[in-house]
């Protein structure tokens, strides 16, 4: 059975419909990564999942269960990064740690999440004072001490400093090693490339693509070539690149021309992705 | 039965934490009592001596700063701040948050009782003659009723900001109208039929009666049955309006 499984899934608001019938599947142990412009549709989809907010249509299971439905139990099984909330400013990291470890049947060690998210200097710091990335990663130690087989990652690394994404994201393989599934959002295509196994992007509420990121690359992957020839900008894009290649240095060197800032590049996820949400007419 | 207490030890520890509530919610009726018990406690007033009158009115305002202006003001700066969001993904059930609040409340209420009752008698000189069982309902049966309407009162503010201004302009009013800091024997016609219906003037004849007059529960049928129709008014209200996300997202 899918940890997540998504079908039709419609969201209005008011009479805006931003989500337009998703269908989707998140595997047990693996790391899904939703990707999508500012407004695509992300949060709604994510807390529609976790039970914040109901649906208009569709179906959707988590776990095995109606998230719009379920209960305690459910919250037990599942952690959440939200994309923004807050915690109580008066306690200290520990004793927000403590007290939500409280809240599950068999949380982690509170002292082993402050490591892991990087917190031990901030550990008896209040909330009040944390900087913005603080608050941040605080933010995904109460999602991981529950100790959940299940996460909701929303932006869970906007605003870490590029030493502190990368242990979150040391720390995000290593859930997965665990055999946890995550289902994350991010606006960082590296994120996306270096977690997912799978992603899907949104745009206008609309599923655009979905698959592995080699999947996505090799789907909208043609190569692009280029160089400057008589002053001008010359683009080719192929999926043959060899041949391509070989027959223009063959002109090139017949002609005695020099092929100037030659240059051969094959896509980046971020390539596609802009291609895919590209608006139309732009 | 473990989650509400883990979630009542953290209740405590945010409300001493907080200056607003340690101040203004539990010293400022203490405060109060010992100043205005200083200066009117010799004089007589609406027949009985004005340390007594004065420490019932006390009792009662710090209910309702803490049950009611306190408890709205938190939920309300919780809710907008995200906190509320937060704590509902989490396996606490929405119950045990709010019972822990409560909870909590009664405990503050409490305390602060005790230390009223020992300014009363012994600061102020309060000419008390107590019915324990009618006044332990009237602190008790109080601290519920005006819980609940602050429950309530939390859907009709907006963001966290307005929080302290829009609850204090409704309970502030009420405390003067309802005559917990003097006599309201000389109000005008509408104030005092305002007066009439509010919770806090049943709460303040149940207070009186219990602890200056001696009378236990029964001769307070209707501050009891006024205060629970005001409870179940907020009750009603609170579970159709309370909500955990934010208003102005
Ligand atoms: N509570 C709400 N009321 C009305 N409209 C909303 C509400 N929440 C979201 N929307 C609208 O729904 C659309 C999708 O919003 P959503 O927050 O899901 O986008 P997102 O993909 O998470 O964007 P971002 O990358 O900026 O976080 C947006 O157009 C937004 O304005
Ligand atoms: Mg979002």
């Amino acid at each position: 059975m899918s940890a997540i499984e998504v079908r039709g899934l419609r969201r209005s608001y008011g009479q805006r419909e931003v989500l337009h019938g998703l269908d989707f599947d998140v595997e047990p142990g693996e790391v899904f990564a939703l990707l999508g412009p500012n407004g695509a549709g992300k949060t709604t989809t994510v807390e529609i999942l976790e039970g914040y907010r109901e649906r208009d249509g569709g179906r959707v299971t988590v776990l095995g269960e109606d998230p719009g439905v379920a209960g305690t139990g459910f919250r037990a099984r599942i952690g959440i990064v939200l994309q923004s909330s807050a915690v109580y400013p008066s306690l200290t990291v520990s004793e927000t740690l403590e007290l939500f470890a409280g809240y599950y049947p068999r949380p982690r060690d509170p002292g082993e999440v402050v490591r892991l998210v990087g917190l031990e200097e901030e550990r008896d710091a209040r909330v009040r004072i944390l900087s913005g990335g603080q608050l941040r990663r605080l933010d995904l130690g109460l999602a991981l001490v529950g100790d959940p087989e299940l996460l909701f990652l929303d932006e869970p690394t906007t605003g870490f400093d590029p030493a502190a994404r990368r242990r979150a994201w040391d720390t995000i393989l290593g859930l997965r090693e665990l055999g946890k599934t995550v289902l994350l959002t991010t606006h960082y295509m590296e994120e996306a490339q270096r977690l997912a196994d799978r992603l899907a992007i949104l745009r206008d509420g609309r599923l655009v693509a979905t698959g592995t990121p080699q999947e996505l690359l090799s789907a909208n992957g043609t190569v692009e070539i280029r160089f400057r020839r008589g002053g001008e900008d010359v683009v080719l894009r192929t999926d043959e690149p060899t041949r391509v290649l070989h027959e223009l240095t063959r002109e090139a060197l017949a002609a005695g021309d020099e092929l100037d800032e030659l240059e051969v590049r094959r896509p980046t996820l971020e390539d596609v992705y802009l291609e895919l949400t590209r608006e139309e007419g732009t | 039965m473990r989650l509400l207490a883990h979630e009542l030890r953290n209740q405590q520890r945010l409300f001493w934490r907080s200056r607003e509530s340690a101040v203004f919610t539990f010293a400022m009726p203490l405060a109060l009592l010992g100043l205005l018990g200083a200066v009117y406690g010799d004089r007589e007033i609406d027949g009985v001596d004005g340390a007594s009158y004065l420490l019932a009115g006390m009792l009662g305002y710090g209910i309702v700063a803490t049950a009611f202006a306190g408890l709205a003001i938190h939920l309300v700066i919780r809710r907008e701040s995200g906190v509320l969001k937060r704590v509902r993904g989490t396996p606490l059930p929405a119950a045990a948050y709010l019972a822990a609040v409560i909870l909590s409340t009664l405990l503050v209420i409490a305390l602060q009782t005790g230390a009223q009752l020992l300014i009363g008698r012994f600061a102020i000189g309060a000419d008390l003659s107590v019915a324990g069982g009618g006044f332990a309902v009237a602190v008790l049966l109080g601290t519920l009723s005006f819980a609940a309407l602050g429950l309530a009162l939390t859907a009709a503010v907006r963001s966290g900001e307005g929080s302290s201004a829009v609850v204090t302009a409704v309970y502030l009013p009420m405390v003067f109208v309802s005559g917990a800091f003097f006599s309201v024997e000389r109000l005008p016609g509408f104030l005092e039929a305002i007066a009439g219906v509010l919770p806090l003037t049943y709460l303040l004849e149940f207070l009186r009666g219990s602890l200056v007059d001696g009378e236990g529960i029964g001769s307070a049928w209707t501050p009891i049955g006024v205060l629970l129709l005001w409870a179940a008014l907020g009750i009603a209200v609170a579970l159709r309006t309370f909500r955990w996300e934010p208003r102005s997202a």
